[in-house]
């Protein structure tokens, strides 16, 4: 079953735990196949992810109704850069990534999943997201400059946090 | 260039998605300027540690098992997906699953022609239901009493599902006349776009849902469980009336 670890990597990382990932990438598979049969190639897993993705959205109105989703508005979203900027990040471990990882918007989180683990190109997110590639670009670059804040952070030592 | 026009560069010079003629003119930047220098190296830095393996979630064996448990046998999957080849994907330039859209388009459309007529004439049904006061015959966004009503009227019972979770919530049935039988007409609506989907008992072999080429600007599109035929007609877009169908279809297979 190709794609399926991908599959499961989205949904894990949208979802936030394994059992309502497992349902995300169940219900998307199972559509997936039913509609195709079978996939193969590069454009089954940008194909399947996409409906992966439907999936999610479509359980997170059902489930989880007060979770903020698009309502953040791509212009109004300032983040204060340049002073985060000056100094170098390093390269962090595992799980101060993670964390900073979670604590992204999903449309964020979404977009450096697909450019990071799936190495989607800007133009194929854009494709999946549904949104245009001025969008894809201006939210990885402020998931981006989120996830070096706090990472940043991170490696401050305990009293200047 | 200076730091302002550089800035908004950095982040697709790091994914190798500037255009050849801005990146000679950012490395210049680059060699120059050490706050926009040590910008690019922080991205690439961040984007390594987002590479870890530790951080990719592989498919949990169970999940796999229970997902292939539910797949039909491959004897059963339909033969004519199989001999199609996805590469010639990569060169659409619309989404990958308006490319899956269009690929189920050029199939039906090489079908034979009483389905086009089946069809035309379920988009005239769907035009006639948007004439106000034709839409429904019973009004109501519960199953439990647009099936029943059916009873008595037609000589099937045709499958209604809720599918309002799905932001498809049924509104109605109506009973149509279609190419010289009784059909089941159920509504439903997204947003303001109503859906009609016509079902009969069904004369040909279970079939995947297909998109017809768009009939006055309604998509169409079919389907089959060998029990009954199912067309669901909208001025949805296309994706969208996909959407509805594999909810339609997907209830089912999941809760049967």
């Amino acid at each position: 079953m190709p794609h399926l670890d991908a599959a499961y990597n989205l949904a894990r990382w949208l979802a936030g735990n394994d059992q309502d990932a497992q349902d995300v990438a169940q219900e998307a598979t199972l559509r997936a196949f039913k509609f195709f049969g079978s996939f193969r190639g590069d454009n089954a897993r940008s194909w399947l992810l996409s409906i992966v993705r439907n999936t999610f959205y479509t359980w997170l109105r059902k489930n989880r109704p007060m979770e903020k989703t698009v309502d953040i508005d791509d212009e109004t979203l300032e983040i204060e850069d340049s002073s985060a900027q000056s100094e170098p990040v390093p390269f962090a471990d595992a799980d101060a990534v993670c964390r900073a990882i979670a604590g992204l918007p999903v449309e964020f989180r979404e977009i450096v999943i697909l450019r990071e683990m799936e190495g989607f190109s800007y133009k194929e997110i854009a494709e999946m997201a549904e949104v245009p590639i001025g969008t894809v670009m201006s939210r990885l670059a402020r998931a981006r400059k989120l996830l070096q804040k706090r990472l940043a952070a991170e490696f401050k030592p305990e009293g200047q946090r | 260039m200076n730091c302002q026009q550089a800035k908004p560069l950095i982040d697709p010079y790091a994914d190798g998605e500037l255009e050849a003629s801005a990146v000679l003119e950012l490395e210049q930047h680059l060699k120059d300027c050490p706050a926009c220098a040590l910008a690019l190296r922080n991205v690439q830095s961040l984007k390594k540690s987002l590479k870890q393996d530790a951080l990719y979630f592989a498919a949990p064996a169970e999940l796999r098992k229970r997902i292939q448990a539910q797949l039909p046998s491959p004897a059963k999957s339909s033969p004519q997906w199989r001999g199609w080849s996805w590469n010639w994907l990569t060169t659409a330039t619309t989404g990958a699953f308006t490319a899956c859209l269009a690929l189920l388009l050029t199939l039906t459309l090489s079908r034979p022609s009483p389905e086009q007529l089946l069809a035309r004439d379920a988009v005239s049904s769907h035009i006639r239901s948007l004439i106000p006061g034709h839409t429904l015959d019973v009004v109501s966004t519960d199953q439990h009493t647009v099936k029943p009503w059916f009873n008595g009227k037609i000589d099937f019972s045709p499958p209604v599902k809720d599918l309002a979770s799905q932001a498809f919530p049924l509104i109605g049935g109506r009973l149509d006349y279609i190419n010289g039988h009784n059909a089941a007409a159920l509504i439903y609506q997204r947003n303001k776009h109503v859906i009609n989907l016509f079902v009969w008992p069904a004369t040909e072999k279970a079939s995947q849902p297909a998109a017809l080429a768009p009939i006055r600007g309604f998509n169409v599109i079919h389907w089959s469980d060998g029990q009954m035929s199912f067309w669901a007609v909208s001025d949805l877009n296309g994706g969208e009336l996909m959407e509805f169908v594999q909810d339609f279809a997907v209830g089912k297979i999941l809760n049967p």
